[in-house]
């Protein structure tokens, strides 16, 4: 921020008694522009808006008892599905660990340069971006929406205003509906919403979604950065002095003035700064700020004022790059005749990349280690354990087992750790070897009751014991702890 | 605290003041947006509204119930309706089955038997506990003995009509008051009681004359509790040669049985639950073990 002078415009104002309520909002009329950052802007818009439309028609076969939707979340049989990961409710700490993922990844990219989220990722910016590209192409340029603004409205004005809006909520009601198709099978959902065939839910998340993707990007827009969002705010807390940020390179720029004025300077060997003042940095920025003014909360970073100044630059006859991904520390080194320091590779950085790599490699592994049959036992808690009419003694558990085969299997049941105890499954079969054999269909779990009763010796009052499930066909084998307990 | 209406530009942020000054700190103004404020007064004619249609304030012995007599006793009847509705079909085949065939069906098991474990929190935990681990007087429903019979028709049947509770079909017999009524004197009692706690293999006192015991234990408890005390399942007559003792095996607590007579009540339960429930609870109940025997 430094020296440069802080000009803001005042609020409205009635008088000393009466301040207004409210900030009028400054409409923002972003003029359109070309450049190598517009470009990289319009890659990315058009890969995350494909991504998230096309999605839910991939898919992915995985036999005939489950889903065969790439990316599905299954809520009335709750599961998640992704590619060759199916995911069941008690693992949902995989959704957990990608959020870390991301958060630490938003983290690193604001360590390196700034707000790289903000200014070409966030949905509220791509939407934003793809509705004023939509208003520009409706009722034109910057100038020619401000006079539109300013005039009466003509039937031609109004028609295009129609039309914007008409095209504007088409694209709100594509993203709801491209929603909700992550949530069902989506060419049959297609269809279904298609002919009014499909739940009532699925319209109402539509209009939801729809409702909120027209009003954010097209009425809230730049509001929702500057008010809404906590980001910015946070970014501020944890951003420093090394991070790339698009900066306005002062050192070069002042003494700012016209182009002929600043050459003649120039001439005589006195100072004059590379900035014509042409504004054209501001007349480009979707959030309205002028960059100028320094590094500001407002300022989403997303370059457009960059590719805006380059292409004055070159036209003028200067290097580009008055506006760049820098900091104002090299700005302040290089007005003092200092080197400029450029460290990536700093301790937070560093800090960064390695929670990544040991939060994906946790992940990594729990993935690699996640087992496809899962055994849980409950102890009875009233009665603990029973006298039987011999003297033996009983204790009962409720075991779970989750066959996350995608076809039926079969395992037997094993209690260790209490030689020669009789174990009996309520209503349950047992094979030749007296085994209890439990079968659990695809994709689900099967509770059931188990006896326990130590047979012979007087068991301890706590015995610790082992149930085991192992899967007839792979011999695959889970299990789960428990006590057996007796009176002393 | 000084107070100056005073309006200025701030010198460091370019932003007005509001004027108002406190001890030099200086008010910056900045407004809240548009929108922000016209949400705010949305929200208060929103609660008028809300209050208007919905139960809202509170008066001295009622409320204000609201234009749309909405109430939340409403809501959970819709809410248990469409949970029976949901119910409905498991029900109906669990109406259909016996429990037998219940028994068989790994999906109707299931049901009944959670079924049968609410009905079973409600009904019958206040005397045999909440997992029909029994007290004194009230059987424990886990454990392999069964005063009328553990197999699936004996508890049906006992869940029913009950014990010793009306003369419709309910089991009937009871231990008679051998002291109180002066069939047997305290010192024969004594005897048989040592000779009782003797057929479980528990000690028995000194000098006890087991004999003389057994003698009047064949001539007086055998009809009802067999020759070797074994029981009678018919009768409700309890095994005594077990290790499982209703209301313990103590001399004294078996002295007071025979002094008074014994015979717990249950009630029958096909005065209250409907056929349905009934079913349900002797699968739960069948399936806390006791009939589990190799």
């Amino acid at each position: 921020m430094a020296d440069a002078p802080l000009a803001k415009t005042p609020v409205a104002h009635a008088s000393d008694e009466e301040a207004p309520l409210y900030a009028p909002r400054k409409k923002i009329y972003p003029q359109s522009v070309k450049g190598r950052f517009r470009t990289i802007k319009w890659i990315v818009l058009a890969i995350t808006l494909g991504i998230y439309y096309l999605l839910p028609f991939i898919r992915w076969d995985r036999g005939p008892n489950a889903p065969d939707q790439a990316i599905l979340a299954d809520l009335p049989n709750r599961r998640f599905y992704f590619f060759f990961i199916e995911i069941w409710p008690q693992e949902v700490y995989y959704i957990t660990g990608l959020l870390v993922l991301a958060a630490l990844a938003l983290f690193l990219m604001n360590a390196v340069a700034g707000r790289i989220w903000c200014g070409y990722l966030c949905p509220q910016t791509v939407w934003t971006d793809l509705f004023y590209a939509v208003e520009r192409w409706v009722e034109g340029d910057r100038r020619e929406r401000m006079r539109k603004a300013g005039e009466k409205p003509t039937v031609k004005t109004v028609g295009q205003k129609v039309l914007k809006h008409t095209i504007w909520l088409m694209i709100a009601w594509w993203t709801g509906g491209a929603w909700v198709l992550y949530f069902s099978d989506a060419p049959t959902l297609v269809k279904d919403l298609a002919t009014f065939q499909a739940p009532a839910v699925a319209y109402i998340w539509i209009g939801i979604l729809t409702f909120t993707t027209y009003t954010l990007a097209g009425f809230m827009r730049e509001q929702v950065c500057t008010y809404m969002c906590p980001w910015p705010r946070i970014q501020a807390a944890l951003t420093d002095e090394y991070a790339l940020n698009v900066t306005y390179r002062y050192d070069r720029g002042e003494p700012r003035g016209s182009a002929k004025k600043n050459d003649a300077l120039r001439k005589q060997g006195l100072p004059a700064g590379d900035c014509v003042d042409c504004v054209q940095c501001v007349a480009v920025c979707p959030t309205g700020v002028d960059i100028r003014n320094g590094l500001q909360l407002d300022c989403i970073q997303c370059g457009l004022c960059i590719d805006a100044c380059d292409s004055v630059m070159a036209k003028i006859g200067r290097p580009t790059g008055l506006i760049a991904y820098d900091t104002d520390m090299n700005v302040q080194a290089r007005i003092e005749g200092r080197p400029e320091i450029r460290r990536i590779v700093r301790p937070r950085t560093i800090l960064y990349a390695g929670m990544i790599a040991v939060v994906g490699f946790v992940m990594l592994a729990a993935l690699a280690m996640r087992t496809s049959i899962d055994v849980s036992v409950m102890h009875d808690r009233n009665p603990v354990f029973v006298r039987l009419s011999d003297g033996s003694i009983r204790n009962a558990y409720t075991v779970r087992v989750a066959n996350k085969h995608l076809e039926e299997r079969s395992y037997t049941l094993n209690v260790e750790g209490l030689p020669g105890a009789q174990v009996d499954v309520v209503a349950g079969r047992i094979d030749q070897q007296g085994r209890p054999i439990v079968s659990v269909g695809p994709d689900q779990t099967l509770e059931m009751r188990v006896l326990v009763t130590a047979v012979g010796e007087h068991p301890g009052e706590t015995t610790d014991v082992r149930f085991v499930i192992t899967d007839l066909t792979s011999g695959e084998a889970a299990y789960a702890n428990d006590h057996f307990k007796a009176p002393r | 605290m000084a107070h100056e209406t005073h309006e200025q530009v701030d010198a460091v942020t370019g932003v007005t003041t509001t004027g108002h000054t406190w001890d030099d700190i200086q008010e910056l103004n900045n407004p809240l947006p548009r929108w922000w404020l016209w949400t705010f007064y949305v929200t208060i004619v929103w609660a008028i509204g809300y209050c208007i249609a919905y139960p809202a304030w509170p008066l001295v012995s009622s409320y204000t119930t609201g234009v749309l007599g909405w109430q939340s006793r409403d809501a959970i009847v819709q809410d248990l309706d469409a949970l029976k509705a949901q119910r409905a079909g498991m029900t109906a085949k669990l109406a259909q089955a016996s429990v037998e065939e219940i028994q068989q069906n790994p999906e109707l098991f299931a049901f009944a038997r959670a079924q049968g474990k609410a009905a079973f929190g409600d009904n019958c935990a206040a005397c045999h506990g909440a997992g029909g681990g029994g007290a004194k007087g009230y059987p424990n429903l886990n454990d392999d003995d069964w005063l009328w019979g553990g197999s699936l028709p004996e508890i049906e049947q006992t869940i029913r009509h009950g014990a010793r509770f009306s003369a419709d079909k309910g089991h009937q017999g009871a231990m008679p008051a051998f002291g109180r009524d002066g069939m047997l004197k305290r010192q024969e009692l004594s005897q048989v009681a040592d000779y009782v706690r003797s057929l479980s293999g528990l000690p028995t006192e000194k000098g006890v004359d087991l004999a003389a015991g057994a003698k009047l234990f064949a001539d007086n408890c055998a009809a009802c509790h067999g020759d070797k005390g074994q029981g009678n399942k018919e009768l409700g007559a309890p095994n005594l040669s077990d290790q499982i003792w209703l209301f313990g095996s103590d001399k004294t607590v078996i002295m007071e049985g025979l002094w008074n007579g014994r015979g717990g009540v249950m009630p029958a339960w096909h005065e209250r639950l409907d056929d349905t429930t009934v079913k349900a609870l002797t699968v739960y109940v069948h399936s806390l073990g006791g009939d589990q025997r190799r």
